[in-house]
């Protein structure tokens, strides 16, 4: 069949293509809007059309023919094959079940990390209580006055910050730990050695200003300061590495699969250890910021719900989400 | 034919092709999303000036959803398209042709941290350099690849009224150039037309603009135009 003959008999059908997929593309939050009989043909229209375009293929017709039938197939695939977003009640089903199983299930990654983190942080909170000049291996002296100035016992910190500074900083936590945490993770595509590099640096500077602050001085303020939102701040650390730590392992061991193909499932996966991530430190940045510094709650019930806030943080990540027997972890 | 053509096959079987977008138009692109979010920090600034503390805790939150979720908005809610692919006119798909979804997204997003390093995207501009599909680190774990987005195909007409049947049957992919040549004549220069035409001169022993309606003659026979 000549080329001429090919496009009269069927571009009327390929128009009417079209316009169905136009009107897919740009109402498709009201499909309402399309007539329903058309809408039960696009299967089929659209197995004409891949059908049409392979003919045009094998019989050697011009490049445009070719290339615009190949672009209504591409936007009838991308119609057809559309993912459907997520509805709410996934949300609710990822934290109270699939995202602390998927904790477990990782947890090797869960231990590394966790010990490339706090290794370094009681390393060098040990280091620097003995040798307390050794802070400045770590920071500047001006630095070290900044945050001195903020824990001292007599400064506004006791006093309690006002409404406005909490808010700032809440963004300023915000805008700072979901930074790391997401370092922590991306690094992990370097064979993991950012995500190693990111938690062992993190667990110094964290060590390092814990150590400084065992002085007498501060301790009561810095420490009541920290235990409510530590809990899951630190955690949420050590996860986001352990994300990275999966990342990196699957670029170095992939098993069966290609590096790559390993790579983008261990991504799929990891991403929603991050999404757990970013809740964790909302809700640290929520604590650190509105409640952590008030003046008006007692030294002894700061840590005990500090506390608290640990216990909680283990019993969710080792006891939730079992009830469904089929699952390993 | 010389191509930046990504292939891929569909559940029906057939293949499909994407015009993959190299590292150029992308980093033009990314310059217009810079200068939009530059354009947006400024006006927040601004605004959050006058509400002291708590403007800088709105700001500190704007600026950290812009960094690194601006791009995750516009690939998800608008078709794979931030404001800068748009004017360049590239987009985001998945690797296997789907509208891009709401993990992929957040995935190469996020690894953009460490494509920028050690700055300047100098990683990330390696690895769309070597890898067969211009991807980036972030691309490649993620599944996505950002591709050319479908533009308005006309079908040319090819500006000779006459037919005639080839002198010889040709092959076949010597009727894909001589209609490829008719088809894409009138985007040529005229020089250009002419020099091209004269590669056949020894067989349609014509020279010049002759030469030219000869080619077109023949495409005009392959395609069946009357």
């Amino acid at each position: 069949m000549k080329q001429m003959i090919f496009e009269n008999r069927f571009s009327r059908e390929w128009q009417e293509f079209e316009d169905l997929v136009n009107s897919l593309e740009t109402s498709a939050k009201s499909k309402g809007k399309i007539d329903s009989k058309m809408q039960a043909t696009f299967v089929k229209r659209y197995r004409r059309l891949c059908h049409y375009l392979s003919l045009a293929k094998e019989r050697g017709y011009s490049q445009f023919l070719t290339d615009y039938l190949n672009e209504l197939v591409i936007r009838g695939h991308a119609q057809l094959y559309h993912h459907k977003p997520t509805g709410l009640s996934k949300i609710a089903q990822f934290f109270l079940h699939d995202f602390p199983s998927r904790v477990r299930g990782e947890m090797k990654f869960v231990i590394m990390a966790g010990l490339l983190f706090f290794l370094p942080v009681f390393l060098a909170c040990g280091i620097i209580h003995l040798y307390p000049d050794s802070i400045y291996l770590v920071f500047d002296p001006g630095d070290v006055t900044n945050f001195e100035a903020m824990y001292e016992n007599s400064s506004s910190i006791r006093a309690g910050r006002n409404a406005d500074d909490n808010f700032s900083m809440f963004g300023f936590y915000i805008f700072n730990n979901i930074g790391i945490g997401f370092r922590c993770f991306a690094g992990g595509i370097l064979f993991g050695l950012g995500s190693v590099f990111f938690l062992v640096y993190n667990g110094i500077i964290i060590g390092s200003v814990a150590g400084h602050m065992i002085d007498p001085k501060f301790a009561s303020t810095f420490y009541s300061f920290i235990i409510g939102h530590g809990a899951f701040e630190l955690t949420a650390i050590v996860l986001s590495g352990a994300a990275g730590l999966k990342l990196g392992a699957s670029l170095l061991s992939p098993g069966r699969l290609r590096r790559i193909d390993a790579l983008k499932h261990s991504a799929r996966v990891s991403i929603r250890l991050v999404y757990g991530v970013i809740a964790m430190l909302v809700i640290a940045a929520f604590i650190e910021a509105f409640w952590s510094s008030s003046s008006t709650l007692s030294l002894v019930s700061k840590f005990a719900v500090g506390g608290g806030f640990w216990i909680l943080v283990m019993v969710y990540f080792m006891g939730l989400g079992r009830a469904d027997g089929s699952q390993q972890y | 034919m010389i191509d930046t053509l990504l292939t891929f096959e569909t559940p029906e079987g057939i293949d499909l092709n994407f015009e993959v977008a190299g590292p150029l138009v992308r980093i033009l692109a990314y310059m217009i999303d810079i200068v939009i979010q530059g354009v947006i920090i400024i006006i927040l600034s601004i605004i959050t000036q006058y509400l002291d503390k708590l403007g800088v805790g709105l700001w500190l939150l704007c600026a950290f959803l812009l960094q690194w979720f601006f791009p995750v908005y516009f690939e998800v809610f608008h078709n794979g398209e931030t404001p800068g692919k748009k004017a360049m006119k590239i987009r985001v798909v998945n690797d296997d042709g789907t509208p891009i979804n709401y993990s992929a997204s957040v995935i190469r997003n996020l690894l953009r941290a460490v494509d920028f390093l050690p700055g300047s995207y100098a990683i990330g501009l390696v690895s769309m350099v070597i890898s067969p599909g211009f991807k980036r680190l972030g691309d490649i774990a993620a599944g996505t690849v950002v591709i050319y987005s479908h533009r308005k195909t006309d079908r040319p007409r090819i500006p000779s009224d006459r037919s005639r049947n080839s002198p010889f049957p040709l092959k076949f992919e010597e009727q894909q150039t001589v209609l490829g040549f008719a088809e894409r004549s009138t985007l040529l220069s005229g020089e250009r037309r002419v020099e091209l035409a004269e590669i056949l001169s020894p067989i349609t022993g014509q020279k010049g603009e002759q030469a030219i309606e000869e080619i077109h003659q023949i495409a005009n026979g392959l395609r069946g135009n009357r």
